[in-house]
């Protein structure tokens, strides 16, 4: 057997301050193959990926390419020994022509002749059929064609090893496919190429081989026809499917369609594609699908978060405009963010002042909350929800995480939200407080409370949740319920396949 | 449209475009000086004189077009300009050598231009500090060296003070009969092969191109290979260059010096830079633009003072007023083209 082998990383290790980014994971990449490699985000790819290009040193391994052990310093040393990346921001400069971009800073001479790298360029544009012309400037090409643009330098500096960097995240479906004859051509003339992608169609459609790591370790390598969709789900958050299979279900509540407390209809914004959603009084639902799917995109689009695009949005049966915050909280809807430090908790200020935060926000702040008023809110709160704090005024950045996540739910409480939205609410806490929340979710849906739940743990959706919606690319593609909720119909829809077929 | 490639013109570049722009704006009011306020502007010198008294202001603006293309920014330049102004008079007046003057005014342009460029590119200080800074120290030294006001008192100075290139044909009849031929001082020779040196770099040298792409977008510029630190580094280095031969310029056109020459030069060549198509973003800009810049910033101030509008203030305000009606303008076609590309 002739050896085909381009690359190999074997037993790579990296750590970084109190993690451990990957530990002794292997890859190896062969002549002509497009390779995948899967995980959710976190797994360990990127960590993988900065390591090859020379972005991060590695704590241990060795990188072999055609048979010779190398080290590799930087970008530039990457790029040198014939590995090329494409990340999915742009690296090119939108200022300069695209023949400039192609050919600067490798250019032989001090001299730049424009005339003769512009007549290469054509050249090598042509070849690889990308509809862009040389003296053109980058900024005035679609950012599919400024990809490309970045794949065709790659490709004239002779690289080996192409490296694509989730490209495809901000093309159309047309661009994508432009992509992807790009990359097919590529393959016969040798290439061995990287693909790394959240979009699982995908992968099925353009590549040869996947590897798959889940939290920095090695799940294992596969040629695409031995692993069904399902199967790569299942591996890549680490479930079985036969284990998964039953477990306890909520019965199903029937819904009165006057009860729809909120109802959007193909409500885009934008991070999020166009969905429609709607939710009853009284109702726990979720969003679920792999980190990155697109669910906590969707409900920072309910809530305003980020700036909304189309759509529209009935709360109790009339027409609203929530286009921001501010405009959710006063129609009585609550957000728990799913990065609490980013987005939520305020870590100098006192639980106090966390707790009135939203109450605040909606009243104005020229009629502020009185202190003993404040005072009042706060001990009623840390009691209600067992915070544990040495007093009202610590500064939060100082609780722990489960005690900070009831702070923030305290602060929403406290508004007396007709429609919570949790992302990711037990996120980095103990299963104790965990199971706190959870109870608190079903007791405020008892006292007529509409939430929305989002968790990377099914089961955990599943015990709180009578209805899940399912994402995947950032597409809403099933909705479960009834018979319907468990792990193994969850994994089933989130994995596809039967569903529609795009790209 | 026309199909066939080979005879397609490329639509300009941004850089190209807004260029285009001003050297339209300039020709049109000047067209429209000579017709309404005729009088000096039928006769060639008036933009000899134009050119005469702002040869070093051309030349720093030069300077500030590079460092502004790069994504910086130097408010140091007029401040510089002074202090090689107040130093060389002082030379010379103490015997000193012209040749040996001109390597002290280019001396402390770049020691200016390495400081600063040291303390931008690698130890990353923020460039509006680093040359605020350079400018305090640069109007310090010059104040330490004379409070008062110096005269240049040298023999082969005065002679290259003094050397005009002078063109009869272009000349104009003075009221009392006498032909008066057009003159042409030094410093616009100078000031125009800096913008001919300049303009070659910016276009046809790798490093030129650099400082583009730097200024377009660092990250990109570092990811495609080039040295950012060392380019950026330059770029001040070569604004101190050029801050080193304005004030050469100043002083032959001037024959003179004072602490407070050259007091808001910085202000007027950045202004210069914008007008002539250079984005203060970075990546997008040219010295023949900013040549243009110049000149229409100093025609609408003669136009000012030919107006009847005599009191300092005015070109104040018709300055800025001009300065936001081009920012305006070039960000109103710069939008109107990328909306284009989305459709």
């Amino acid at each position: 057997m002739q050896d085909t082998t381009l690359l190999q990383m074997r037993h790579i290790n990296k750590v970084f301050p109190g993690v451990k980014a990957l530990s002794d994971v292997d890859f190896t990449l062969r002549k002509g193959e497009i390779h995948a490699l899967m995980g959710e985000n976190g797994a360990g790819k990127s960590t993988l990926i900065k390591i090859l290009t020379g972005v991060y040193g590695m704590d241990g391994g060795e990188i072999i390419v055609e048979g010779m052990n190398v080290s590799i310093h930087s970008p530039q040393d990457a790029q040198n020994k014939g590995i090329s990346t494409v990340y999915q921001e742009i690296t090119l400069c939108p200022n300069l022509t695209v023949a400039e971009n192609m050919f600067i800073g490798r250019e032989e001479s001090t001299l730049v002749r424009h005339k003769f790298y512009e007549k290469r360029a054509d050249e090598i544009l042509e070849k690889l059929g990308i509809p862009a012309r040389a003296a053109q400037q980058l900024g005035s090409c679609s950012l599919a064609v400024q990809q490309m643009v970045a794949i065709a330098r790659a490709v004239d500096m002779e690289c080996k090893v192409l490296i694509l960097d989730e490209p495809t995240s901000s093309l159309d479906d047309k661009e994508v496919n432009m992509l992807f004859n790009l990359m097919r051509d590529l393959k016969k003339q040798g290439v061995g190429i990287i693909f790394v992608t959240h979009f699982l169609e995908q992968v099925y459609e353009v590549c040869d081989r996947i590897t798959v790591l889940r939290n920095g370790e090695l799940v294992g390598e596969y040629l695409i026809e031995d692993l069904p969709q399902v199967d790569l789900v299942a591996k890549m958050i680490g479930k079985e499917l036969d284990e998964l299979s039953d477990f306890g279900q909520i019965e199903e509540k029937q819904y009165d369609s006057k009860d729809i407390f909120y109802e959007a209809e193909s409500l885009s914004s934008s991070d999020a594609m166009p969905f429609d959603f709607c939710i009853h009084k009284g109702e726990v639902n979720g969003f679920t699908g792999l980190l990155g799917s697109g669910r906590s995109e969707s409900v920072r689009a309910i809530f305003g978060a980020d700036k909304v695009t189309g759509g529209t949005v009935k709360i109790k049966g009339e027409d609203v405009k929530i286009t921001k915050p501010v405009d959710a909280m006063k129609h009585g809807i609550g957000y728990l963010a799913e990065d609490r430090k980013r987005d939520g908790i305020i870590a100098e200020l006192s639980v106090r002042e966390n707790i009135i935060l939203a109450l605040q926000v909606m009243k104005g702040f020229f009629k502020p909350i009185s202190r003993s008023e404040a005072e009042a809110f706060a001990d009623e709160y840390i009691k209600v929800l067992n915070i544990k704090t040495a007093s009202r005024e610590t500064p939060v950045g100082s609780l722990s995480g489960g005690n900070q996540q009831k702070v923030i739910l305290a602060r929403w409480l406290l508004t007396h939200p007709d429609y919570l939205i949790l992302d990711e609410p037990t996120r980095g806490i103990d299963v104790g407080t965990k199971l706190e929340i959870q109870k608190l979710v079903l007791k405020l849906a008892e006292d007529g409370v509409s939430v929305t739940f989002i968790s990377s743990e099914v089961e955990e959706m599943l015990r709180t949740c009578s209805r899940l919606i399912v994402m995947r690319d950032r597409h809403v593609v099933g909705e479960l319920k009834g018979q319907d909720l468990n792990q193994a119909q969850v994994m089933k829809t989130i994995a596809g396949g039967e569903t529609q077929n795009e790209g | 449209m026309n199909e066939n490639k080979k005879f397609r013109r490329e639509p300009l570049t941004d850089t190209q475009l807004l260029m285009t722009i001003t050297i339209c704006i300039f020709v049109a009011m000047y067209l429209l000086a000579m017709l309404l306020l005729r009088g000096g502007f039928l006769h060639a010198q008036q933009v000899f004189d134009m050119l005469n008294d702002n040869a070093s202001l051309i030349i720093v603006s030069c300077g500030l077009t590079i460092v502004m293309i790069g994504g910086g920014i130097d408010i140091s330049v007029g401040a510089v300009t002074s202090l090689v102004v107040m130093s060389c008079i002082l030379y010379l007046n103490n015997g000193g050598n012209i040749f040996v003057s001109i390597l002290l005014a280019l001396g402390i342009g770049v020691a200016f231009g390495l400081v600063h460029g040291f303390l931008v590119s690698y130890l990353e200080i923020q460039p509006f500090i680093v040359t605020l800074a350079g400018m305090f120290f640069a109007r310090g030294l010059t104040t330490i060296l004379s409070v008062n006001p110096q005269k240049v008192d040298h023999e082969g100075f005065a002679k290259l003070r003094d050397a005009k290139i002078v063109i009869p044909w272009l000349g104009y009849t003075a009221k009392n009969g006498n032909k008066v031929p057009a003159r042409i001082e030094l410093g616009v020779v100078v000031a125009f092969a800096c913008v001919l040196l300049i303009f070659i770099l910016l276009k046809y040298i790798k490093l030129g191109r650099n400082f583009y792409a730097m200024g377009g977008n660092q990250t990109s510029a570092l990811m495609l290979g080039i040295n950012v630190k060392r380019t950026r580094f330059i770029s001040y280095v070569l604004s101190g260059l050029l801050s080193g031969i304005s004030g050469y310029v100043f002083m032959m056109h001037t024959g003179a010096g004072n602490a407070t020459n050259a007091a808001g030069m910085e202000m007027n060549a950045i202004a210069s830079s914008i007008i002539g198509g250079t984005l203060l973003t970075g990546g997008v800009g040219n010295v023949v633009g900013t040549l243009f810049g110049t000149l229409t910033l100093t025609t609408i101030k003669k136009i000012v003072v030919s107006s009847g509008l005599n009191d300092p203030w005015w070109q104040s305000i018709t300055t800025g007023g001009m300065l936001c009606f081009f920012i305006l303008l070039q960000s109103v076609v710069l939008a109107r083209r990328a909306k284009k590309k989305k459709s």
